[in-house]
């Protein structure tokens, strides 16, 4: 189980281990829904303990990035490994319309700078 | 004429107790050894024959590496200063049936010839005329009695054999060796990420780069985009003189897995041949960033991090 943390006007979720398809399907509905419950304008989920992507999961975060962006949020993934990504761009997972940021910290800045120029 | 001098220090440099012995064998008329004359013995009465004959083997042996135009990298007079050294240690080997010392005076012979050029067929060619003019010479001294000379050639085949594995083995080894240090020098300098300004790498990509480097240079690249947290990355690739699709897509790939962890990747220096072959190609580069020179390729990585260079007033270059 994930904890989706209220943090201001974001959620931040930390994946703190591999997890199981079930398990990622869990995440996505409950940020889907507690972003309208919240009303957050931003998501960060944190992929820094992952050391594998698998096109699952991979499906699924860009179905969170799709999803959040219709309730009203954009969302940023952090923490990918080096050599996550680049397994991940071998198999062609590229997550081109997905934010991505280092950390959280560098998430974070980004998501500012994105809510302030949506919200102008 | 070249020659005799040069080895005449060499032929002093032997040890002298080992000749009476050896001469009384050799002067020993051939064909009445006794019947039980064993292995060892047949074997030290063919040595001490081929060291009688030392001097005309020897130059007949290198007659030919020249006629065969092997060691072509190598002058005359240096092939018959090698060739009498091999020689030597040829018999010693043969005499003792140890092959350290030939390992070592093999690798030695190795190091000095691989950074001259010299192929693994001309080093296996050379050990196997030696042991084809060797083995003729046995021939005529044995010619008349049949049963001996087979007895002979039983010694010395195998013992040769060996010689010549070893030399030619102990010569690939060398090589493989050479080769695995250039590529672990050319590993080492050839992939340098540096931070010219915070969270703002450069990466020079310079000679041409295979798929094996590519691979490298990307893993380096997410590396040091981490450790550095960059946030824009300007690759450079003005040093590259070609590139095929496989490096081109690698680049693509390297753009995309650079943006996974938050970078942005500005290419510069694309040369008009380059250039030309990705469009030909058809390699899609719509996706990358890409800026003429090195020069604008920073300014525009520093716009992109919100730096902005200004000259200080009154100051000339």
């Amino acid at each position: 189980m994930v904890p989706i943390l209220k943090q201001g006007r974001y959620l931040i979720a930390t994946i703190p281990t591999a997890l199981t398809d079930a398990d990622l399907e869990r995440l996505r509905d409950g940020l889907v829904a507690q972003v309208g419950r919240c009303r957050s304008r931003g998501v960060i989920v944190d992929i820094t303990a992952l050391d594998v992507m698998d096109s699952f999961a991979v499906r699924t975060v860009r179905d969170i990035a799709h999803m959040t962006r219709l309730r009203g949020a954009e969302m940023v993934i952090v923490g990918i490994q080096p050599e996550v990504a680049f397994s991940m761009v071998e198999l062609g997972l590229t997550l081109q319309d997905v934010h991505t940021a280092l950390d959280l910290e560098e998430g974070l800045a980004l998501l500012d700078k994105r809510t302030k120029l949506v919200g102008h | 004429m070249r020659a005799h001098r040069s080895l005449a220090p060499v032929k002093s440099s032997r040890p002298p107790s080992a000749h009476p012995r050896d001469g009384r064998r050799a002067a020993e008329p051939r064909g009445e050894p006794p019947a039980g004359a064993s292995t060892a013995a047949l074997l030290r009465e063919i040595v001490a024959h081929l060291r009688q004959c030392r001097t005309q083997l020897r130059d007949e042996w290198a007659e030919r590496i020249i006629d065969e135009r092997l060691l072509t990298a190598m002058s005359r007079d240096e092939i018959f200063a090698e060739a009498t050294s091999v020689y030597d240690n040829y018999l010693d080997a043969l005499e003792t049936g140890t092959l350290e010392a030939l390992q070592a005076y093999a690798q030695g012979l190795s190091e000095r010839i691989i950074p001259r050029g010299v192929e693994t067929h001309e080093v296996v060619g050379i050990v196997l005329l030696l042991r084809d003019v060797l083995a003729r010479s046995l021939f005529g001294k044995y010619r008349a009695d049949f049963q001996l000379l087979n007895r002979a050639l039983d010694v010395y085949e195998p013992a040769a054999n060996r010689i010549a594995s070893t030399v030619a083995v102990g010569f690939v080894q060398e090589q493989g060796r050479v080769i695995r240090e250039q590529q672990e020098a050319i590993r080492e300098l050839s992939t340098p990420v540096l931070p010219v300004r915070e969270r703002l790498l450069i990466l020079p990509m310079i000679g041409l780069i295979d798929s094996q480097r590519a691979r490298q240079l990307t893993e380096q690249l997410l590396r040091a985009i981490r450790t550095n947290r960059a946030r824009v990355v300007v690759i450079d690739i003005t040093g590259v003189p070609a590139m095929d699709s496989n490096v081109a897509n690698h680049l693509v790939r390297t753009v995309d897995a650079s943006r996974l962890l938050g970078a942005i990747v500005i290419v510069t220096g694309l040369s008009p041949e380059i250039a030309q072959t990705l469009v030909t190609l058809g390699v899609d580069l719509s996706k990358m960033n890409t800026v003429g020179d090195l020069q604008g390729g920073i300014e525009e990585a520093e716009r992109l991090l919100g730096y902005q260079v200004v000259p200080i007033p009154g100051v000339k270059s």
